[in-house]
């Protein structure tokens, strides 16, 4: 009976763990420990919300380990954190402290302009956003084992969490009607390996499991993503950037799980407070848009 | 045969497809009366704590206590957590199951595994040779079982990783992530 450790089909499995549940940025142990008792199914380990990287400016990096092991200490439920586009080592040191997932996240600054890191390398999974089925494929290509739509983080703003939900699932569903002739230069057409274009077809779905990201603030955004299609959703700023943390981040989880019940969702909806400030996409010029960043 | 999967988070779809490949009629349990008419229930992998949080909420645990005394109720990782007497940490279980249970017993999501398990009461399906390629993701341990809890199987080291008791069952792995169905009919045998 030996054991096997790493392969993709345990990376892939602790997303499948996931589904159906909310990943909540973190910026400390109190928050950490708010999440989990709201019904985070895991937690984002990073030193700013993705809102305060945008206010700050400069170069976003991979937290302090010693942050993130704090983190992993104060709670039971999974532990994800961020390295940079590309930087691989930045990936070996969050796998050394145990993280359970990395996210390969376009909200740090690019460390790779043409590249991304080579997953399959790697005994943790990766989680790596994408705005496009190309794009999703190119990450599974390269070893990722859970995909998020990306968004635009740090806004508070879903419209490009639903353009980007819309745009893969709806290029399945073509997928799906496409004669088998058609598939190479479909392959070409969005830049995605033949073989996994192969395989979403026969799935009717991506081959990983999908969450949406970015730009998710209130319970009914969640609810909204689910009822698109995605498996689960990450908020990040909107939860310790509204008026009451605790109260939305329950919320959030209970419109997650009961994403097709309105009556549900009108009364967690309820006297949540304020909401976080956010900010409009469409008001924003291409240099501030961070979804672009990824190859 | 209507089968409940309890559908608050976690891997409840991969269940939901392996079951209804055996001929059953899966409903989505997120609210009590979902329960209605089920002859069993499985419960998923996920997370233990937002599972409990959220059958808390939606006052879920004794509507499902009530259903294990006389159904069917298999609980995958996460869901054997939720069946045990103890595990170790104040969070809401149903206590259905005479079980204690050490969660994350192996360890961070890098030391996750899969291995072939010896499970020789799956011969009801008449394939007991076969060994059962088994899944453990972050997984839990069955650290001791009561009277009356069968062990259905264990590693090669001794340490329990499914067990039944009744027409309850617990196992820390998950037989949703492979293709092999003998758990799935095996309770399906036990949901008669």
């Amino acid at each position: 009976m030996e054991q096997k450790t790493g392969s993709f089909e345990v990376k892939k499995g602790l997303a499948q763990m996931l589904k159906g549940g909310v990943i909540m940025d973190v910026v400390n142990a109190d928050h950490a420990k708010i999440a989990e008792d709201a019904g985070a199914c895991a937690v984002m380990a990073l030193e700013r919300v993705p809102a305060d990287i945008r206010a700050d400016g400069g170069v976003a990096r991979m937290s302090d380990p010693d942050m993130i092991q704090k983190i992993i200490e104060s709670v039971s439920i999974p532990v994800m954190a961020k390295c940079r586009i590309g930087h691989f080592v930045e990936a070996q040191i969050l796998e050394s402290i145990g993280v359970d997932y990395i996210d390969e996240s376009e909200v740090l600054t690019p460390a790779d302009e043409s590249h991304h890191i080579y997953k399959h390398d790697f005994k943790v999974p990766f989680v790596c956003g994408c705005r496009n089925l190309g794009e999703a494929l190119r990450r599974i290509g390269e070893g990722a084992a859970m995909i998020r739509t990306k968004g635009e983080a740090g806004t508070g703003d879903v419209v490009e969490a639903v353009r980007h939900a819309r745009t893969v699932l709806g290029e399945i569903r073509r997928l799906q009607n496409m004669p088998e002739e058609e598939l190479m230069a479909f392959a070409k057409e969005i830049g995605a390996p033949y073989e996994l274009i192969v395989e979403t077809r026969k799935l009717g779905r991506m081959p990983v499991v999908n969450f949406a990201a970015g730009g998710i603030a209130t319970p009914a955004d969640a609810a909204l993503m689910m009822q698109l299609g995605v498996d689960g959703v990450f908020v990040g700023s909107g939860i310790f950037k509204s008026g009451d943390p605790s109260k939305r981040a329950t919320a959030i989880v209970k419109a997650t799980t009961h994403y097709k019940d309105a009556k549900i969702l009108a009364d967690v909806s309820r006297n949540l407070g304020e909401a976080m400030v956010g900010r409009q996409i469409s008001a924003m010029t291409d240099a501030e848009k961070i979804a672009t960043r990824g190859w | 045969m209507k089968i409940g999967v309890l559908a608050l988070q976690g891997d409840f779809a991969e269940h939901q497809v392996m079951l209804e490949l055996l001929g059953a009629e899966v409903t989505q349990v997120r609210l009590p009366e979902h329960l209605n008419g089920l002859s069993g229930l499985i419960i998923p992998g996920g997370e233990s704590t937002t599972i409990g949080k959220l059958a808390t909420a939606y006052g879920l645990m004794e509507p499902l206590k009530t259903f294990g005394k006389t159904q069917a109720v298999w609980g995958t990782c996460a869901g054997a957590i939720f069946l045990a007497k103890d595990a170790h940490r104040p969070q809401p279980l149903l206590q259905l199951m005479d079980i204690v249970i050490e969660r994350n017993a192996f360890g961070r999501q890098v030391d996750s595994f899969e291995v072939d398990l010896k499970v020789p009461g799956l011969n009801l399906t008449g394939k007991q040779d076969i060994p059962f390629h088994a899944v453990f993701i972050r997984a839990p341990l069955i650290e001791s079982v009561g009277k009356g809890v069968e062990v259905l199987s264990a590693l090669e080291d001794g340490r329990i990783v499914a067990a039944r008791q009744g027409k309850l069952m617990a196992t820390s792995f998950h037989p949703e992530l492979t293709r092999d169905d003998r758990f799935h009919r095996y309770f399906m045998e036990l949901a008669k």
